[in-house]
């Protein structure tokens, strides 16, 4: 079973102070930490999962700027055989649709039963990847995918949908899903694992190996912005006796209650 | 002059932070309260490769430099210092000097299960009268046929209790003093060897420490470490690595701080407007964070002059002595920034004010620091 895994290096912004940079179309990065994107290490481990269970090799695939080698790097040591950098300094402006062609003029020429990418990269949150690049290359498709159970030649999986409801869908291989959180749990990188991750070279692959112009965009951000405050909210912390007796005083004082 | 982390010791450092953030802080509270370990979390550590951290690849080890073993201690010991400490001593105090003077059967005997977390190890030097006095120690070994009759008691052993073998230093010359210290390797079971008290501590308590009594306890002749004699000096080389685990330990719990301290003087309103923006808080958080910094490049120079395989004891006593003390520091004043309720259990400053200071007493008291730092520059 030949897999590839589709990943992305993102900002990670949960507890830190964003800032819209001087473009207004793009936020400050220089103080912000980034790692895998959060759905993508789910699909990374499902790809090892099936690896462990029938063999075969994982292939993990970004387009990222030079820093996403870093988090290729630890995509190898967590259970890929080889790793492939598209370099996004080539590509100027992107959106989910030009990336999705990028990805494919790499994936296409590889041999894979599956590809697995994250269901949302949680900095543009497009959603876009894996369906363009499943329709881009011609293979069934499933988002949301919250189990996979591989068959002969075909895939039973599970979607989660809104309202509690689940789907069972049968997609014939070779196919592509995006994968929700939850679906494993991911593993941590061994230490011998980051000795051997160290040594392996990852591929690059840039404007000589992709017709460029070939490229389209179909998204461009007029502005990016911080929503500007219009209440003021106000977060109790403490025990929640503490608390509950804190939003008590409150709704009272507003005479609320 | 290069301050960027190598990049196996970055993956190193997320890795160690990813699991602890997941595994060990969530429960650090409740392994103060309860007195024990968080259940598995050793025999994880173990899997990933965290407690043969510096042992080579044929030992199962994952054959990093210290300048990577000190980066991990620091992470876990940021999510809890009481996994930090085991670990340390584990790696330091048990690995290292099986490697460093084991015979190539002690070596293969012992090494693979530490390396892997199967086995957990202890070092046990202090006793009632010989704690910064290490020369001074009362537990006789006495050769009789192929074992040696050990006798005596040892305090305050690290993870003692839990051990499967420990690392005993006892006396198998007691006129010759320093020079008659010996060092054997010790299975749990052995006749003769018994746990004794488990201590109730103001801190750390998650790590147990013990009392372990020596009654005629009959060593395997095969299980001295090095030779006769050659204790005093496997205490302090070891000791010299042990010190760069605190120090990495120490910065750990300090860090911790000073991410607490922060995050809350940005929560906590007073006056209308959060603490963070009054310049006393500012203050503080300023001297925590500066002295954290100072007190990590003071124990990383120290593992970059072990693993240049150059002499690092004066670095190891100096990452230990400010380390030490700047992560007590740091946690008054983290506690100090959260005001009444950073004496409350319900935030972690309060147990990081309580584990900070134990790294002032062990491994060498913060005077024994001096003594060693003031030694090398009287030489």
């Amino acid at each position: 079973m030949n897999i590839v895994v589709c990943i992305k290096r993102v900002p990670q912004t949960a507890d830190a102070q964003v800032r819209v940079d001087s473009s207004g179309k793009d936020i400050e990065k220089e103080r912000l930490t980034f790692d895998l994107n959060e759905s993508d290490a789910y699909a990374l481990e499902q790809a090892v999962l099936f690896k462990e269970q029938s063999g075969g090799t994982i292939t993990a695939v970004s387009v990222g700027h030079p820093d996403t080698e870093d988090t290729l790097r630890m995509v190898l040591a967590k259970g890929a055989d080889t790793a492939i950098r598209i370099k996004a300094e080539d590509f100027d402006e992107l959106d989910g649709y030009k990336t999705a062609q990028i990805l494919k003029t790499v994936i296409e020429k590889a041999e894979f039963d599956m590809i697995f990418t994250g269901c949302m990269a949680t900095d543009d949150g497009y959603y876009q990847v894996g369906v363009n690049l499943a329709q881009l290359l011609g293979i069934p498709h499933a988002t949301l995918v919250s189990s996979i159970e591989i068959g002969d030649g075909a895939a039973r999986i599970k979607r989660e949908l809104e309202g509690g409801l689940l789907e069972h869908d049968e997609i014939s291989l070779p196919a592509l899903f995006s994968v929700q959180t939850g679906i494993n749990v991911p593993r941590y990188a061994s230490l011998i694992a980051i000795r051997k991750a160290a040594k392996k070279e990852i591929a690059a692959v840039g404007q000589d190996d992709i017709d460029k112009d070939a490229l389209v965009l179909n998204t461009q951000i007029e502005e990016l912005f911080v929503p500007p405050v219009t209440k003021r909210a106000e977060i109790f912390s403490g025990t929640p006796e503490e608390v509950s007796g804190k939003l008590a005083d409150m709704l009272n004082e507003k005479g609320l209650i | 002059m290069d301050f960027d982390l190598k990049e196996h010791q970055q993956m190193i450092k997320e890795t160690a932070r990813d699991f602890a953030e997941k595994e060990i802080r969530p429960v650090a509270a409740k392994a103060d309260e309860e007195a024990e370990l968080p259940e598995g979390v050793l025999g994880k550590l173990g899997e990933l490769g965290f407690m043969g951290m510096m042992l080579p690849e044929e030992y199962g080890g994952a054959e990093f430099d210290c300048v990577s073993y000190a980066i991990a201690v620091e992470e876990i010991s940021r999510g809890d210092a009481s996994v930090g400490i085991t670990m340390s001593v584990h790696n330091s105090l048990v690995c290292q000097p099986i490697l460093d003077y084991g015979s190539d059967e002690q070596k293969k005997k012992y090494l693979p299960d530490l390396a892997q977390g199967k086995t957990l190890g202890a070092f046990s030097l202090t006793e009632p009268e010989a704690g910064s006095d290490a020369g001074n120690v009362q537990t006789t070994a006495v050769l009789d046929g192929d074992h040696y009759v050990v006798n005596g008691t040892k305090i305050f052993v690290t993870s003692g209790g839990k051990a499967d073998i420990v690392i005993l230093f006892a006396s198998t010359d007691k006129a010759a003093k320093t020079k008659g210290l010996s060092t054997f390797i010790v299975e749990k079971g052995t006749e003769g060897f018994k746990v004794g008290k488990k201590e109730d501590k103001m801190g750390m308590r998650g790590s147990g420490t013990y009392e372990l009594v020596f009654e005629n306890c009959r060593v395997p002749k095969e299980n001295l470490l090095g030779g006769e004699g050659d204790g005093f000096r496997i205490a302090l080389k070891t000791l010299d690595g042990g010190r760069v685990g605190v120090a990495a330990q120490a910065v750990g719990i300090g860090q911790a701080c000073v991410e607490a301290a922060t995050r809350y003087s940005k929560e906590r309103k007073q006056f209308g407007k959060p603490i963070c923006a009054f310049q006393a808080i500012q203050w503080l958080l300023a001297d925590m964070a500066t002295e954290i910094d100072a007190a990590r490049f003071l124990t990383l120079k120290a593992a970059f002059l072990k693993d240049k395989g150059l002499r690092y004891s004066k670095e190891a006593a100096q990452a230990k002595l400010f380390a030490s003390e700047a992560a007590v520091r740091a946690a008054i004043n983290a506690v100090q920034v959260h005001g009444g309720y950073g004496y409350m259990k319900e935030y972690e400053v309060e147990r990081h004010f309580r584990d900070s200071k134990l790294t002032e007493l062990y491994e060498g008291t913060s005077e024994v620091q001096r003594m060693v730092i003031a030694a090398s520059l009287l030489k």
